[in-house]
């Protein structure tokens, strides 16, 4: 016991500096290996949807492997009601993103800028709309929706993806604000500028990436969102709506083409934000 | 008039958001509570009468479907715990300038519909797939062999589905420990399994609570997963409470059984949070 307490002699720690190396190697070895699993495992599915969208499969059962194909790239829109629902959820996400942009960027710019009344139980109401289950939100709506007697279908989904998009333009939006360095505004205003000026000259641009950032994130849960639209939609069909209602009578190849372009679009939207964000990190 | 400006203008920005939210998040959950206490039918009409025994009835109608989904969450959370922290733990201490490729790595799930996701690893574990069947072929598997089905299939998807919630508040709190406190572990003759588990760990413990809390909620409250890729003998209580509202039209029970799982996890959330203490939750959750 008491000879672990003493100091060790030059020798040990000799020794523990060669060994140590070898321990590093070993451990976050390990560990390296087992997030590129993780990381594997989680791009799986991903793989296998985009790789049966080139299967040459005879119809619309796309379960086996049959041949390779590039033939339903060009006959992506040959079921009427799918490529309906396609359209429905990107002008649903359009219409969903900048109104939510909108009303997020003022809970966001107020939050991070003003201290006021009430800003408490506005950060716990906007906490509960990320943090509620879907499946609740969505019964919640539905049932406000019949006992209102409102008729479900586009305008009801659009309301009720802004309602859960909103906090997160939010947040993002009040980050950048809580960051921004106010002596620039307080520059512009020794300059002779107006507050009005000040705001969309100076302010505005500083945070219009975080609210771009915001919007694309709002645009990406809605075209997604699978299950509180599936209780606020009525009739209507959005494109995960589609898929659903197909798994039945079997999901065409076009359904994984749609799938790999949404995916090939996110991707290249967010590797467009990261590198504008990073090159402008080295800047500053 | 600057001064009287600055009063306003916080409520004025937040006005039209702060609305919208209160019409179409907390209003609607009162209109919730209201239907379950209301009689009726979609044909006739629904008319409050304060029928509670709507919740007597459920509760003891789908007990099964309630336990059954909260300890198919409970199993998912645990494994998520188990697959994501060390995930987590390299990226946030080796990750070096690599960390938000690695980071947008673990996230790319999230670019593929949530569906489209599921169907995919019902086509995978399918007994025909390429899973199974090499398997099969190869005489590692019996001819009855199943995934989809099964218990395990239905977890295995929640794990999958909601593994970037756990990994993203692990990393965060990581990432926020200062090098500094674990060198002086080091220093004061600590060996890496007690700078872990004295240091690193319990600095990380309040992203793993954030992590809890937005993959608990989320998976045991899901039906996408146990309707793809289960079967009736791992029905979830969403799966029950979706076909009551939506294809039976029975609006009193569904919303009494959302009720009762939203009090349930309410209760459960609170309860932790309580016992692990809720500013560290908070935070962490709000980032």
């Amino acid at each position: 016991m008491t000879t672990t307490m003493q100091r060790p002699s030059p020798e040990t720690v000799e020794q523990a500096a060669k060994i140590k190396p070898r321990r590093r190697i070993t451990g976050p070895g390990l560990l390296h290996t087992w997030t590129w699993l993780i990381i594997a495992w989680l791009v799986l599915p991903i793989v296998v949807m985009i790789a049966f969208g080139f299967n040459d499969t005879p119809g619309r059962y796309n379960q086996t492997w049959v041949g390779f194909t590039f033939k339903w790239y060009g006959r992506l829109f040959e079921y009427p009601d799918l490529t309906n629902a396609l359209i429905t959820s990107i002008v649903i996400a359009i219409v969903a993103s900048l109104l939510s942009g909108a009303l997020g960027t003022g809970i966001g710019y107020a939050l991070g800028r003003y201290r006021f009344r009430g800003s408490g139980s506005l950060n716990l109401i906007m906490f509960a709309t990320m943090s509620s289950p879907e499946l609740i939100m969505g019964a919640s709506l539905l049932s406000l929706f019949v006992s209102a007697g409102a008729g479900l279908g586009p305008v009801t989904i659009t309301i009720a993806h802004v309602m859960f998009s909103i906090s997160f333009v939010a947040v993002v939006v009040r980050a950048r604000v809580m960051t921004l360095d106010r002596s620039i505004e307080e520059a512009a205003a020794d300059l002779g500028a107006g507050p009005w000026t000040t705001f969309w000259k100076v302010t505005f641009p500083i945070i219009l990436p975080a609210i771009f950032s915001g919007v694309l994130l709002a645009f990406a849960l809605s075209i997604d969102d699978f299950i509180v639209t599936a209780f606020t939609a009525g009739t209507t069909k959005t494109f995960p709506l589609w898929i659903w209602g197909a798994t039945r009578v079997g999901i065409p190849p076009q359904v994984n083409v749609m799938g790999t372009l949404i995916f090939a679009v996110g991707v290249f939207f967010a590797l467009v934000a990261n590198i504008r964000s990073s090159s402008k990190s080295k800047r500053d | 008039m600057n001064r009287v400006k600055n009063k306003i203008a916080p409520y004025l920005l937040v006005l039209p958001g702060a609305v919208w939210l209160l019409i179409f998040f907390a209003v609607p959950m009162v209109a919730m509570l209201s239907l379950s206490l209301q009689e009726g039918d979609i044909v006739h009409g629904y008319r409050f009468t304060g029928h509670w025994q709507t919740y007597t009835e459920a509760i003891s109608n789908y007990d099964t479907q309630i336990i059954r989904s909260l300890i198919y969450g409970a199993i998912a959370t645990l494994v998520l715990i188990v697959l994501a922290f060390p995930v987590a733990y390299w990226i946030a201490f080796y990750g070096g300038r690599r960390k938000p490729t690695y980071l947008f790595l673990v996230l790319l799930p999230f670019f593929v519909s949530f569906v489209l996701r599921t169907i995919s690893w019902r086509q995978i574990l399918t007994d025909e797939g390429p899973l199974l069947s090499p398997l099969r072929d190869m005489g590692l598997i019996g001819q009855s062999f199943h995934i989809l089905g099964t218990p395990t299939a239905v977890i295995l998807g929640l794990v999958y589905n909601f593994l970037p919630f756990m990994v993203l508040p692990i990393y965060v709190a990581l990432e926020r420990i200062d090098p500094r406190v674990v060198e002086a572990a080091r220093d004061l003759y600590a060996n890496p399994a007690t700078t872990f588990r004295k240091v690193i760990f319990p600095l990380a413990l309040p992203g793993v609570f954030a992590g809890v809390l937005m993959t608990f909620v989320p998976a045991s409250s899901d039906y996408v997963n146990s309707e793809v890729l289960g079967s009736s003998d791992t029905t979830m209580i969403g799966q029950v409470i979706q076909a009551q509202f939506l294809e039976n039209s029975d609006y009193p029970t569904a919303s009494a059984l959302s009720f009762v799982l939203m009090l349930v996890l309410l209760i459960g959330v609170f309860t932790y949070a309580r016992i692990l203490g809720t500013e560290d939750v908070m935070k962490v959750a709000a980032r």
